[in-house]
């Protein structure tokens, strides 16, 4: 398919491949440099590898049949996720610039696609740092023996009987660490200790980013690689743990009729695409630091494994403890019934053991059938327990903090654990804020003369301030408004946008050229059929039936309410009519912003009607127009 | 193995437990009357005086076993929740508040961390822009280089830019 929409005036929007040359060898440029590849590697590395990888997929993989689960996830990263991924590393380091520059570049048209990853990457950073700060709260927290969300607290009376209720991880949880109200309207104030919470987590992302890479670079040591540390020690930690293969042959035993469903196959696509960070922007400024030459498909193919087997890896991770956790509970339940039945019954101490408990029961029910319905035993089944899956913030604030209270001396395992994620969603986040604060940069809307820690120093406090929303009562259900609606489907506009755009208006020959002048040889056929036809249309189909879905499903969110009869399961309400506004602007602003922006610069080129000329850089082009 | 030797350890600790709680009586083991035991280790129990003349009240017995209930538990090597009292809660014991809670000085300490390292990062790219401004100022008689300025609007390359723009060919 040799379609290419007509481009005039592309050939002065970009750098030649000499020019790009002769400013590689006279070092000539004025763009911050990665001193290292490693510094590279690892700060993509980080910026994929996230809190998803650790609680969003195994949720999808225990709830998607498992071991099968696998098959649609691999398929769908070699066929989504690495050719997208190679794309935008190899179309950041041909043009070198951040998103906004790269599509005005490309077409200035086109800039709509760079305020729309511009604006995603915003709304994400902003509930993003606030996750973070959940997680330094949890960890001040751990420093102490014993753990302050192991055990209900007292007043003058008693137990407090909310914990009482629930138990002593979902009462830490929603009232010391959250304080959170019933529902979305009263907003509770501001929580003090989230406050300084929060201002730390800025404060820290601040640190890091300061002075741009170069900071960045030098704490992706630390942050990129503690954990996969962490994770293994948990491995070896959980892996002796009793009930441990429990949960992992649980997470990977096959369930191969869920292939059949499609639902696997959307939520392995969307895993794939929102696990890879694409779209936000960040991942075209890192790549267009490099050298002209470095060998961005190698890169990506390496990147793409990495992040694959870290979420399998972190996976298995989870399923052990999630398995002794429930292989506690049952053990437990179990007990608690021997008691009873021997406490009614009168029998000697030892007669009912795990192993004979069926076959007692069976006896006693059939002899006293009256007082075994008298007793109310619970139901104690393994597999309800081990499926009570959760993911997100109840996984790891909730169902992992519980684990680790059984486990002996917990607080290290506390302290290792927040560390992990806090360094996790520490990497991710230099990838988020690069993608704002690089098109502010290419939007000018900071003059050139400020240095850059006064540019990135008002971002953070700005972004500080826009994020005290998070820090109220409701700051909760704020945050999971925006996890679904402002990080979901802009996304997924702005990565097909990507791909239309790199290879039908700028051109997959062009493109192709491209890539042999920087890596030596051409894109083989798997890339061609890839980006021209088979990603592009995965994303296509994946956009719309999620919007299918997300429109036509009935809006709640889920609320934390002592009141309520069904307390302590979560109680569903529905959203205030003002959401709906809200919601509209989260979504639907970014995706409008690229046909918007779009039709609105070829008003201006229309009225001015001349060529377009680039800002930045001036050249002297003398090789006549590309082939077309 | 519950056995008779166990129940006399039993009868003999609350014996002490009596003795403690209402000094001057001198109870022993036989004042204290065992029944109704069941293959379940679970019995009730009374308490006579040491005369073997009278009931002692269950509000004494109770208060008694509350005092000495950890040497009682102590006694079997168990715990309040393996070793039942009917009717007997356990006392649970008031947990440690220290004055600052500890996540403040845990939260102190990085957030001195991060300031100084804040303060420390703008400072020395501070003094770098004085040393700049003064090099600048020393070289200025020597030749005017725009290529040593910080601010690059662009790449100025002597061997492709003409003073025009671009003209299309």
């Amino acid at each position: 398919m040799k379609l290419k929409l007509p481009n005039p005036g592309l050939e002065d929007r970009i750098l030649s491949h000499q020019m790009l040359d002769k400013l590689e060898e006279e070092e000539a440029g004025d763009r911050p440099k990665w001193d290292n590849k490693a510094q590279y590697m690892l700060t993509c590395v980080g910026f994929c590898v996230g809190l998803g990888n650790v609680w969003r997929f195994p949720y999808l993989c225990q709830s998607h049949g498992g071991g099968a689960f696998m098959i649609p996830f691999l398929i769908l990263l070699v066929l989504e996720g690495i050719p997208l991924l190679h794309l935008e590393f190899a179309i950041g380091q041909r043009l070198r610039r951040g998103s906004l520059g790269v599509w005005a570049s490309i077409h200035p048209c086109l800039t709509g696609i760079g305020i729309a990853s511009m604006c995603v990457s915003l709304t994400i950073s902003l509930y993003y740092n606030t996750i973070i700060a959940w997680i330094l709260w949890y960890f001040f927290n751990s420093f102490q023996d014993p753990l302050p969300f192991s055990q209900c607290p007292m007043n003058a009376t008693g137990i407090i009987s909310e914990c009482e209720k629930s138990s002593p991880v979902d009462y830490f949880w929603y009232r010391e660490t959250l304080n959170t109200t019933p529902n979305i309207e009263d907003d509770g104030g501001l929580q003090w200790w989230m406050l300084i919470c929060h201002i730390c987590a800025w404060s820290v992302l601040y640190v890091c980013i300061i002075r741009g890479i170069e900071t960045t670079g030098k704490a992706v040591y630390v942050t990129s690689t503690l954990p996969y540390v962490v994770l293994t020690i948990f491995l070896i930690r959980g892996l002796t743990l009793k009930g441990s293969l429990n949960g992992v042959k649980f997470l990977f035993t096959p369930d191969l009729a869920e292939l059949a469903k499609p639902t696997t196959w959307l939520d392995a696509g969307a895993q794939v695409f929102y696990s890879f960070s694409l779209a936000f922007g960040g991942l075209i400024s890192f790549s267009s630091y490099n050298s002209v030459h470095n060998n961005c498909e190698q890169d990506a193919v390496i990147i793409s494994v990495i992040n694959g087997i870290t979420s399998v890896f972190a996976a298995t991770v989870i399923y052990t403890i999630i398995g002794f956790r429930a292989t506690e509970r049952f053990d437990n339940c179990l007990s608690g019934n021997i008691l009873t039945l021997l406490n009614a019954f009168d029998l000697a101490e030892g007669s009912i053991t795990d192993s004979n408990y069926d076959q007692v029961f069976e006896h006693l029910n059939g002899t006293s059938p009256g007082v075994i319905q008298g007793l109310d035993l619970q139901q104690c089944n393994l597999d309800t327990f081990l499926s009570e899956g959760v993911e997100g913030t109840g996984l790891a604030f909730i169902v992992f903090t519980e684990a680790i209270t059984k486990m002996p001396v917990s607080p290290v395992w506390a302290v290792l654990f927040f560390i992990m994620l806090f360094c996790l969603g520490l990497s991710s986040m230099f990838g988020n804020i690069e993608g704002v604060l690089v098109p502010l940069q290419d939007l000018k809307i900071f003059p050139k003369s400020w240095p850059k820690e006064a540019v990135t120093g008002i971002t953070c406090v700005l972004c500080c301030l826009v994020g005290l929303i998070f820090v109220q009562g409701s700051g909760n259900y704020w945050l999971s408004l925006f996890d679904t609606y402002g990080g979901s489907i802009p996304l997924l506009v702005v990565a097909f946008c990507e791909m239309v755009s790199v290879v039908y208006i700028y051109g997959i020959d062009r493109f192709n050229d491209d890539i042999k002048f920087m890596i030596g040889h051409k894109p083989n056929f798997f890339w061609q059929a890839s980006w021209r036809v088979i990603s592009p249309l995965i994303m296509l189909f994946i956009l719309v039936f999620y919007f299918i879905t997300k429109v036509t499903e009935e809006i709640f969110y889920k609320a934390w309410d002592p009141e309520s009869e069904e307390f302590p399961t979560l109680v569903e309400k529905p959203y205030p009519v003002w959401i709906y506004v809200i919601i509209f602007i989260l979504a639907g602003i970014p995706s409008l912003a690229v046909p918007l922006v779009a039709v609105w610069k070829c008003f201006q080129s229309k009225r001015k009607d001349k060529s377009h000329l680039s800002d930045k850089v001036q050249m002297y082009d003398e090789i006549m127009k590309s082939p077309a | 193995m519950w056995d008779d030797n166990e129940m006399f350890l039993f009868r003999s600790t609350v014996a002490y437990a009596m003795r403690r709680q209402l000094p001057g009586q001198q109870f022993s083991v036989p004042n204290i009357v065992v029944c109704n035991e069941t293959a379940r280790v679970s019995f009730w129990f009374v308490v006579m005086s040491p005369d073997m003349g009278s009931l002692i009240p269950k509000q004494q017995v109770e208060k008694a076993v509350r005092m000495s209930r950890g040497r009682i538990n102590s006694a079997f090597m168990l715990t309040d929740h393996t070793l039942e009292f009917i009717g007997i809660a356990p006392t649970l014991a008031s947990p440690y508040t220290p004055d600052t809670p500890p996540w403040l000085i845990v939260f102190g300490v990085v957030m001195g961390v991060v300031v100084a390292g804040i303060i420390f990062l703008v400072g020395s790219s501070v003094v770098q822009k004085k040393r700049k401004k003064k090099q600048k100022s020393t070289d200025n008689n020597a030749e005017v280089n725009e290529e040593h300025s910080a601010v690059n609007e662009g790449v100025y390359n002597m061997s492709f830019t003409d003073e025009e723009r671009i003209t299309r060919i």
